[in-house]
């Protein structure tokens, strides 16, 4: 600081402002520079630029890629696409839309449908976007069209794939369907990559095409494209060629699939068939089902408000998200706990008076048989489904002990399936209902015995538990897709078998002792599926099940005809066969079906006698020729 | 409310409130109507203003003494991203600190101009020559590190607020023209160490049509943004080259495209008018100031606010090549709106306090 010399403050200053003023002046000139530019490419270049602008200008117009399609193990078709002709209009380049919109309706017919969507596409998108008028022109039509074409301006017939499902409704619950991107997935994709969906109008929403969107879409591609002043292409610049979506080669069999859906029929229910060792879905069925076409193009209100107030309610997935008490079928896995448990000594018979209550209480939960099934053995009790057998070894497992035990068979819990949104159904605890701020009562551990009460599952919770059985304890994950295939070049993926848990078992030889009393449930004439095991040329493994809708009152009995439809028991049946070499597992529900036994019992033999004796009864509605050869 | 009082200029600080709210507008539209980019400029905004505020309550005594602390800590850390910087967006600019991202070369774009005025003022002006070569060195050096990196645009603003340091403090016009011969000579030998697509932008400056898909693209796509506009412009959210995606950064460097096309010429005159003014404000404040550092840095960090929308309206015009330079208080993203906030800061400060010390 001592060293600063004496300052010149009048010669500095002066010198300072002779330096802004010069630099001041540069400014200026800069700036005047600048304006003159903008003034050159603003007014004079204007229409230069202006044309470059709206039409001779380099166009980069995507070209959507062929999405993958779905096909069946034997290679039967069940998603395509196929061209569809639309009529597209780009606003900004039309003079008077009104007029334009008359004169077209000579050309193609168009319903009032029609222009109340194209006039909120008007009000919603860009002038520059190009708006579809009409889609699903006849030949006709876009033949009259083309001709006409070059007296219009701004008016475009597009050529655009539209996916198909050939086979209507048949695994529409598993195979989803595409329709147009909504407003928030719009959001996400631009928040992620634009490019992915450039000139893709449509995006999978439910099943395999929402859960493999990503592997059915394929890559856009881009033709760089010099126009002319009407918008017309003049020539290809550039053009990257699209990369088709890749093929699913599906486990389900559709012929197998539309067995299982001709027999439920008109019945609301559920069938899911499993291949133990692998953990392949052969069939995935819920009824009753609905077309997904209609959904492709965009659903129009009034069918889609009939498909949701539809008292069957078509749209609900039951196989993945109906949650259903498991009724007696959990004795098939009970009962296997009936050996190793160690609390419970599974030799000694119990008597069976037809009811039962527990030490201090008057509550009295009842056999199914009135009278009781007398002195039973755990053999009996599975072959006969006795409830108060297993309301006795509920008891000594308790609800932790039954938890503990049926946890490792995938109940409770997400199978994995590859399909989005699965439900977890619901295996209670303790703890469980803790949780929620109330006390587990010990008459709740006693029906869950008999799979009542909290417990619930869904169709292919049980049809995964029962290949678990079939498995020596191996549950393999479910899986719907086999094989990703590369379209172009055939190169195939295998979708690789995922061991999903090991259900614990201490002494092998229990397993097969409680095998042998599901196979007697079948196959002895006591058992309660042996009308479908007396005729059977191999061996099935089975439970029955009879879930309450309707809670029926202390003192009481439930009468099937006395009971409205809808608040009959649910019929159920878990099965495997053939016993020993297990080729597939199979799950059955039919709500409001009654009895397991007689309403789900047969359709689950019909999908296993396909699958082990190749009997196929008809072939599918609207099968594609391809399936027909096959027969 | 006494703006005055918050140490805030009035005149200054409406220009700058008019050019943010119009920066909204154009933002929302240039980035295809997305509320959230939009929310986030006005969210940096904030930042700056508070920043601005912040800066402008720090009297000029102050700021001069920590000039050379600031330079030094400004050094470090350009030496740090050099050495352990790590890549963002291909060049190493981006220093992480902890959830910080923090780009260094943009604190030399107030430290320079700090450093310089220091040191100026610290002797009698003109300079000597060896003041002068020492000062040169101050702002040479931090600029060539920046080039390293590489960023071209942010050296140029370093480098030229250095420069405009060294003019306005009178270095005599004999050495400006023995610099300028010496440039003319190198000129071709620093042409042979740009890089390659520095070297293109160059050269479609001259002939954009060469290559319209390649590196001509930005250019002639820009241009055909700013023509079309034409004297009316075509109406907010109109930009069809910015929304069909012809325009690339079209939210961020080449955001006056947009501008020009949606508002036209008109809507150019009042933004270019709003820049000047603000320039011609900063000048104002320069030429008023009492001593020589204040007036130095207020001239250099004016001049440089100049040189950067010039530049960037230059670029996006067609009439300077493509350099990095964003439009200050414009473009979307990066801590530019920061470090320019900041500058203004130091204007105020510079104004205020010595209004109030008359």
């Amino acid at each position: 600081m001592l060293n600063i010399p004496i300052k010149d403050h009048f010669r500095e200053t002066r010198l300072f402002n002779a330096r802004i003023s010069v630099i001041g002046v540069i400014v200026v000139v800069l700036i005047f520079s600048l304006l003159l530019r903008l003034a050159y490419l603003q007014i004079f270049a204007h229409r230069h630029y202006e044309t470059m602008s709206q039409a001779n200008r380099i166009k980069p117009i995507p070209i959507p890629p062929p999405r993958g399609l779905i096909l069946d193990r034997n290679g039967v078709v069940l998603a395509q696409n196929y061209p569809v002709y639309t009529l597209e209009i780009i606003p900004e380049q039309v003079d008077d839309m009104n007029s334009l919109i008359e004169e077209l309706g000579h050309v193609v017919t168009l319903n009032e449908a029609d222009l109340k969507n194209f006039r909120k596409q008007l009000r919603d998108r860009p002038r520059f976007e190009s708006l579809v008028l009409r889609s699903h022109l006849t030949e006709e039509e876009a033949a009259r069209l083309a001709v006409k074409r070059p007296y219009f301006n701004g008016v475009e017939l597009e050529a655009r794939l539209q996916r198909h499902y050939p086979l209507t409704g048949l695994g529409a619950h598993f195979l989803g369907y595409v329709a147009r991107i909504s407003e928030q997935e719009q959001d996400r994709i631009d928040k992620s990559d634009k490019s992915m969906y450039r000139g893709i109008q449509d995006i999978g929403k439910l099943g395999l095409e929402a859960s493999y969107e990503t592997t059915l879409l394929g890559q856009v591609g881009v033709e760089k494209v010099e126009t002319n002043a009407h918008g017309r292409s003049l020539r290809i610049l550039e053009r990257i060629a699209p990369v088709a979506g890749k093929n699913l080669s599906l486990n389900i069999d559709a012929k197998l699939q539309a067995i299982a859906e001709e027999a439920l029929g008109k019945r609301r229910g559920a069938v899911i068939a499993i291949e133990p060792s692998t953990g392949a879905v052969l069939a995935f069925v819920s009824t009753p089902t609905y077309d997904p076409n209609a959904f492709v193009g965009g659903i129009d209100t009034d069918s889609y408000q009939r498909l949701l107030k539809d008292p069957d309610k078509p749209l609900i997935n039951r196989a993945l998200n109906g949650q259903y008490a498991p009724g007696s079928t959990v004795k098939a896995f009970l009962g296997l706990a009936a050996l190793e448990f160690k609390g419970f000594n599974a030799n000694q018979p119990v008597l069976c008076p037809g009811w039962y209550t527990l030490p201090d209480s008057s509550h009295v939960f009842r056999d199914w048989k009135q009278g009781g099934h007398g002195m039973v053995t755990l053999h009996d009790a599975v072959v006969q489904s006795c409830d108060v057998y297993f309301y006795k070894l509920a008891v000594a497992m308790d609800i932790d002990g039954i938890d503990r035990f049926l946890a490792p068979f995938g109940f409770g819990k997400k199978t994995g399936v590859d399909l989005l949104n699965e439900s977890d159904g619901l295996l209670p605890s303790r703890a469980w209902k803790e949780a929620r701020g109330a006390k587990w009562y010990p008459g709740e551990t006693v029906v869950t015995g008999i799979g009542q009460g909290a417990l619930l599952v869904t169709p292919l919770q049980l049809a995964s538990a029962m290949s678990a059985l079939a498995n020596q304890g191996v549950r393999m994950q479910p899986e719907l897709v086999h094989a990703i295939v590369d379209a172009k070049t055939g190169a195939a993926r295998d979708v690789a078998p995922v061991v999903d848990s090991q259900v614990p078992i201490k002494n092998k030889h229990d397993l097969d002792v409680e095998i042998q009393n599901l196979t007697d449930v079948v196959h002895t004439n006591r058992g309660t599926a042996y009308n479908i095991g007396h005729n059977a040329p191999y061996k099935i493994a089975g439970k029955t099940g009879t879930a309450q809708v309707k809670s029926v009152a202390q003192g009481q009995r439930y009468s099937e005809s006395t009971t409205p439809e809808r608040l009959r028991d649910h019929a159920l049946f878990v099965s495997f066969a053939p016993v020993g070499d297990p080729k597939v597992a199979v799950a059955v529900i039919v709500e409001n079906g009654g009895h397991g036994g007689s309403a789900a019992a047969p359709i689950a033999r019909k999908v296993m006698d396909y699958v082990i004796l190749g009997t196929s009864p008809a072939p599918p509605k609207n099968a594609t020729p391809e399936s027909e050869n096959n027969e | 409310m006494d703006l005055q009082r918050l140490h805030l200029d009035k005149t200054l600080f409406f220009a700058l409130l008019a050019l943010s709210a119009i920066s909204l507008f154009v933002v929302y539209s240039a980035s295809a109507k997305d509320m959230s980019a939009t929310l986030g400029h006005l969210m940096r905004l904030g930042l700056g203003f508070l920043v601005l505020w912040l800066v402008a309550q720090v009297r000029p005594e102050i700021l001069e003494r920590w000039s050379p602390y600031i330079f030094g800590a400004g050094m470090i850390l350009l030496l740090a991203v050099l050495g352990i910087g790590v890549i963002g967006k291909g060049a190493q600019r981006w220093l992480h600190l902890g959830i910080l991202k923090f780009q260094p070369a943009e604190v030399m774009k107030l430290a320079v101009p700090m450093m310089l005025s220091w040191y100026l003022a610290r002797g009698n002006l003109p300079p000597t020559l060896l003041r002068l070569a020492a000062a040169f060195l101050m702002m040479a050096v931090p600029a060539f590190m920046i080039i390293k990196q590489p960023d071209l645009g942010t050296a140029l603003l370093v480098f030229g607020a250095g420069t405009f340091v060294l003019f306005l403090a009178g270095m005599r016009w004999r050495v400006i023209l023995i610099l300028l011969a010496v440039i003319a000579v190198a000129a071709p030998f620093a042409w042979h160490h740009l890089h390659d697509y520095q070297q293109q932008r160059v050269l479609t400056l001259f002939d954009p049509e060469a290559d319209p898909l390649g590196t001509g693209y930005h250019t002639i796509q820009s241009m055909i943004a700013v023509g079309s506009g034409g004297v009316y412009g075509k109406g907010w959210l109109n930009s069809s080259q910015a929304h069909l995606d012809y325009l690339p950064e079209s939210s961020t460097d080449f955001i006056f495209a947009v501008f020009a096309e949606e508002f036209g010429l008109l809507g150019s005159l009042v933004l270019v008018g709003i820049y000047v003014f603000i320039v011609a404000r900063g000048l104002l404040i320069a030429y008023l100031a009492k001593d020589t550092f204040t007036r130095l840095l207020a001239g250099s960090l004016s001049l440089t606010f100049f040189l950067y929308f010039f530049v960037n309206m230059g670029m996006v015009t067609g009439i300077l090549p493509i350099v990095g330079i964003p439009l200050p208080m414009m473009s979307y993203g990066g801590s530019s709106i920061v470090t320019v906030m900041a500058a203004f800061g130091i204007l105020m400060s510079i104004q205020t306090h010595r209004k109030l010390a008359e």
